[in-house]
């Protein structure tokens, strides 16, 4: 155990940070953080890499998947589609201007409106600051899947935001 | 390259994942053409919204306590190869229930992490009334924090931070060396109408932000803060409401 708390303890802020946005709850996401370092201790035989962080991220966002796919089934099921998921904003919201600096409430509600798919990549990158390389080991895609799926939830999130902003004019 | 594929190259351009040719190539388009400029512009200010605004969320006390139990579970299963069936690996995955904090592991890990708290809050206040009845309130007595600081330096190992917070009526009077936990800690006097607040710090390395809700022990309101690597116990019978408010302004940021 002495190895798991060199190479995967360190990173349990970064779990439940990673948790937190997923599950959007503060009890969902101690619950599912838990559940992967369960899950973690108990396969640590099969760790081979020097990645802690990205191994015991991939868990972890594995227990949100599930624990998510199991509150929507009985609601109806719908898988996330890249192309489907962009479109849902109206096109017609201009892209947020953020040349001034943009409130940090509107951003976190912003980031909170996205399907979590984009919410996953978008925290992966910017509060993890994990490479392109690193967040494909996470969520187990490709790394070409990782580029599409940010320049996204990007240009998602300025829609969004741009949506609101007119909301509240 | 045409407005397309640049427009395209914009987020992972914005993350430096291109290739140095294509990475020269968008940098180049970039200069000559305003509308692609602003798009970029647009890219990066979100990105450092997002940088600098969203809440990185540490992970809370009670779940680091869970999860060291959950460790130290298996660790001992690891050294009895035959472990009982009730160990507690298997008590706690049997019990996490999908209730919100129903589940066994949770409660298990509050009441030990209580056990824990309510002997330091015992403690504090056990010293707040020596300090009170043996008239030992102050081993330097001082408003000036500038006078306080410097006292505890080479009686530590730390330097507390030390504030008068006169302005908003809780005036600083003094500080003392004080015991807790088997370890020196520094102790800070502060003054509210006539009550007297003690303040025990000591740094705790990796501590998480924290403010636990106020607690009674013997008629005495006991505030658990963590801040700046530093672990605030404060007591006083000052009531809760604006014990509270003191905490606040202890951990405020600076």
């Amino acid at each position: 155990m002495e190895r798991f708390t060199e190479f995967v303890l360190p990173y349990l802020d970064a779990a439940h940070n990673l948790a937190r946005y997923l599950m959007r709850d503060a009890y969902e996401a101690e619950d599912a953080v838990q559940e992967a370092f369960l899950r973690a201790i108990r396969h640590f035989g099969g760790f081979r890499g020097v990645d802690g962080r990205a191994w015991l991220l991939s868990i972890v966002r594995n227990a949100c998947f599930t624990q998510l796919r199991r509150q929507r089934s009985g609601g109806e099921k719908v898988e996330f589609d890249e192309e489907i998921h962009s479109h849902e904003v109206e096109l017609s919201a201009p892209e947020a201007d953020l040349a001034n600096t943009i409130a940090a409430e509107s951003v976190r509600a912003g980031l909170s409106q996205l399907a979590v798919e984009f919410r996953e990549v978008l925290v992966l990158r910017e509060l993890e600051g994990l490479s392109y390389k690193e967040i494909a080991q996470v969520i187990g895609v490709p790394m070409g899947t990782v580029m599409s799926r940010l320049a996204r939830g990007r240009k998602q999130l300025l829609l969004v935001l741009g949506a609101n902003a007119k909301e509240n004019d | 390259m045409e407005h397309q594929e640049v427009i395209d190259r914009l987020s992972p351009f914005l993350d430096d994942e291109l290739d140095p040719v294509a990475s020269r190539e968008v940098e180049r388009h970039l200069e000559s053409c305003p509308p692609c400029r602003a798009g970029f512009e647009r890219q990066r200010n979100l990105s450092e919204s997002l940088q600098r605004d969203l809440e990185y969320h540490r992970a809370p006390d009670m779940l680091r306590e869970r999860v060291m139990r959950d460790l130290r579970a298996a660790g001992r299963r690891d050294a009895a190869p035959a472990p009982p069936c009730g160990s507690a690996v298997a008590l706690a995955e049997r019990g996490r229930g999908r209730v919100r904090g129903g589940g066994g592991a949770w409660i298990a890990a509050m009441q030990w992490r209580g056990s824990g708290d309510d002997a330091i809050a015992r403690e504090v206040v056990s010293g707040h009334i020596r300090s009170l009845m043996a008239n030992h309130l102050a081993d330097v007595a001082s408003t000036d924090q500038h006078t306080v600081k410097p006292w505890f330096a080479g009686k530590l190992d730390f330097s507390p931070p030390v504030t008068d917070f006169a302005a908003a009526e809780y005036p600083l009077t003094g500080g003392r060396l004080d015991y807790l936990q088997g370890h020196p800690v520094a102790a800070l006097v502060y003054m509210h109408r006539k009550h007297v607040i003690n303040v025990f710090v000591w740094p705790v390395a990796g501590a998480r932000e924290q403010l636990a809700p106020p607690v009674t022990e013997r008629g005495y309101h006991v505030i658990h803060a963590a801040h700046a690597g530093m672990s605030y116990w404060v007591v006083s019978d000052l009531n809760a409401q604006e014990l509270a408010a003191f905490v606040r302004l202890l951990t405020a940021p600076a």
